[in-house]
């Protein structure tokens, strides 16, 4: 039985880092910029919910709309002024650049936040659900099925809407996009923006289940690198998958070896999917 | 020419440190050279052969925990230290032969898991290394302040002499041209015969050898290391950003940059402790967007002329 509830657990895990690396992995895919900013976008989201728990009582998963509204806007507004300068550039200054970025933005969060680790707690606490042996807390699933549902309508706006065709387009073919007529810097600008608005939603789940603390971001940022390489760059599916595999590996990794392997496993394994299979499990330089 | 002019005017400037007798100047001297000397080795990998490393850090920590064990043996310290480099040139040329074969990011981001890797194997082999708890290094021998301080000091001054002039060399050399042309088309370089293979591992095995002995210097000056500590992240970030204020490409800019990066943060930590690292992230930015091809270019700013990153 401590199986199907190690499973259980590395599913709740690995959907929340797949709803990390999704919106990563579009801005990686779809601009060739890694975001070092992305862990920090996660953690300002978590205070974000925190804050509006705290003061008007809003549950987090409804501050997840107000996440994901803001921070649209403020990442649009971060590709469009300054990422995009240097979009064309080696790739050694647009990393740097948004190292510089991160570094602002923790420095704010350490003065305005403080450096403590905080935690959403609701009241009254949900709970958990136990099915057999299996249990389950009532809000790590509320998050777990959130972040799915987020990835989802993330999957659905690039396959169905206009402007996510757009994105796919430039993601496959950036020139050809270009000559029937896509406006390529608005098209950056907006696939930025909804990597930043994913990232903060994903914070807000994640104040649900972690603890909070400005140097948190690292760690998010590391699984969303690790899931990315897994699952394959730039594509939804890949992100999903990705990310239940890192759930789960880690999950039973610690169990079988002891909690302090549980990030050596992973890093180990994305050096080993670098070099064996750098295109992820999916395997399709396309963007679905 | 006047790059050695300047190379010469740093050395020597850096070299008169100990004849102030202020150990809080010679600490900054010491630490400008240990950063000159990682930010030249990156300048190998990443300047002169265009593969965007974020490895430094794994072979800082990797030297530093290589003679802290020794150490604690009672190895001298040049064996130490010697030893050292050779596990970091051995270590990076295997990381190297497997790692260089992904490009951009993918291969910033390999090397970026193989700091956290060796980072979190630092912190559960404790038998070995003291785990999460650090490890002690004891000193050999009971010197005054000022005498130990000169010591490590040399140390540091020796290892970044003999770093720019091995730098200096490959620059010059028949590996430097190889990289050249590693850097700008590796397809083509491959067709008219250059080993990029052999080439690019000779390079990134180089770019390891001295942060490693660097490492080991550190671990010896500061008697304590922990594995966050030495395989801190920033000790990775931050000679890209010195080589990148140098002018990323060459290796006396890289030296320059590294110590006017060193004086700045000083400057920033003193008056702004609160603000610091937002500052230097103001700076970074800064520099990236307007001056991307480092203070050299300050000039063609300053007559208006484009400078485009």
């Amino acid at each position: 039985m401590i199986f199907v509830q190690i499973l259980v657990n590395g599913l709740v895990l690995g959907s929340l880092y797949a709803c990390i690396a999704a919106g990563f992995s579009l801005v990686w895919g779809v601009l060739n910029v890694i975001n070092l900013m992305h862990g920090s976008f996660i953690v300002l989201g978590a205070y974000l919910a925190l804050g509006l728990y705290l003061s008007i009582g809003l549950a987090p998963w409804w501050s997840l709309a107000v996440a994901a509204v803001l921070f649209f806007g403020i990442g649009y507004l971060i590709q469009r002024f300054l990422i995009n300068r240097v979009i064309a550039a080696p790739v050694l200054l647009s990393l740097t650049l948004t190292f510089g970025l991160d570094l602002i933005i923790q420095n704010a969060m350490l003065y305005f936040f403080k450096a403590d680790y905080r935690s959403l707690k609701l009241d009254p606490a949900l709970g958990s659900l136990a099915f057999g042996s299996v249990v389950v807390p009532v809000d790590r699933l509320i998050a777990m099925i959130f972040a799915l549902l987020l990835t989802l309508a993330l999957y659905i706006v690039l396959r169905k809407s206009r402007v996510g065709r757009a994105i796919v387009a430039v993601r496959v073919d950036q020139g050809a996009a270009r000559l029937l007529g896509v406006n390529i810097p608005s098209i950056y600008a907006i696939a930025f923006g909804i990597g930043t608005a994913m990232a903060a939603s994903a914070g807000t789940l994640l104040a649900l289940t972690f603890p909070i603390a400005p140097v948190a971001s690292y760690a998010f940022l590391g699984k969303a690198f690790v899931v990315c390489v897994l699952g394959g760059l730039g594509s939804v599916p890949g992100a999903v998958l990705g990310g239940l595999l890192l759930g789960l590996v880690e999950t039973f990794g610690a169990y079988a070896l002891g909690p302090e392997f549980a990030v050596m496993l992973s890093f180990g394994l994305l050096i080993l999917f670098l070099v064996v299979r750098p295109q992820g499990i999916l395997g399709r330089w396309g963007f679905e | 020419m006047s790059k050695y002019i300047i190379l010469g005017v740093v050395l020597v400037g850096l070299a008169a440190a100990p004849l102030t007798g202020d150990t809080y100047l010679m600490r900054m001297a010491t630490l400008a050279c240990m950063y000159a000397v990682m930010a030249a080795s990156w300048n190998l990998i990443g300047g002169l052969t265009g593969y965007p490393s974020f490895g430094t850090a794994a072979f800082f920590g990797l030297g530093a925990y290589t003679s802290g064990i020794l150490a604690t043996l009672d190895v001298a310290l040049p064996i130490s230290i010697a030893v050292a480099g050779v596990v970091a040139f051995v270590v990076a040329a295997i990381i190297g032969f497997i790692l260089l074969r992904l490009k951009g990011h993918y291969f910033a981001i390999a090397t970026l898991a193989c700091v956290e890797l060796l980072r979190e194997i630092a912190n559960s082999a404790t038998d070995l290394t003291g785990g999460g708890m650090g490890l002690n290094i004891p000193r050999n021998a009971d010197l005054g302040i000022f005498a130990e301080a000169s010591l490590f000091f040399f140390a540091m001054w020796g290892l970044l002499a003999l770093t720019a002039l091995v730098c200096l060399m490959v620059e010059r050399s028949k590996i430097g041209f190889a990289l050249a042309c590693i850097r700008q088309a590796e397809g083509a370089a491959e067709m008219i015969g250059v080993n990029s293979t052999l080439y690019k591992t000779l390079a990134f095995a180089l770019s390891g050898v001295f942060v490693a002995m660097a490492g080991g210097v550190y671990a010896s000056w500061v008697h304590y290391i922990e594995p966050g500590d030495v395989f801190d992240i920033l000790l990775t970030i931050k000679p890209v950003v010195m080589a990148l204020i140098g002018g990323v490409g060459s290796t006396v800019g890289a030296i320059v940059g590294a110590i006017v990066y060193i004086a700045a943060e000083e400057v920033i930590w003193r008056n702004y402790l609160d603000f610091s690292s937002g500052i230097i992230g103001l700076t970074v930015v800064g520099l990236v967007l307007f001056l991307p091809h480092g203070l050299g270019s300050l000039h063609l700013r300053l007559r208006g002329k484009a400078v485009t990153p």
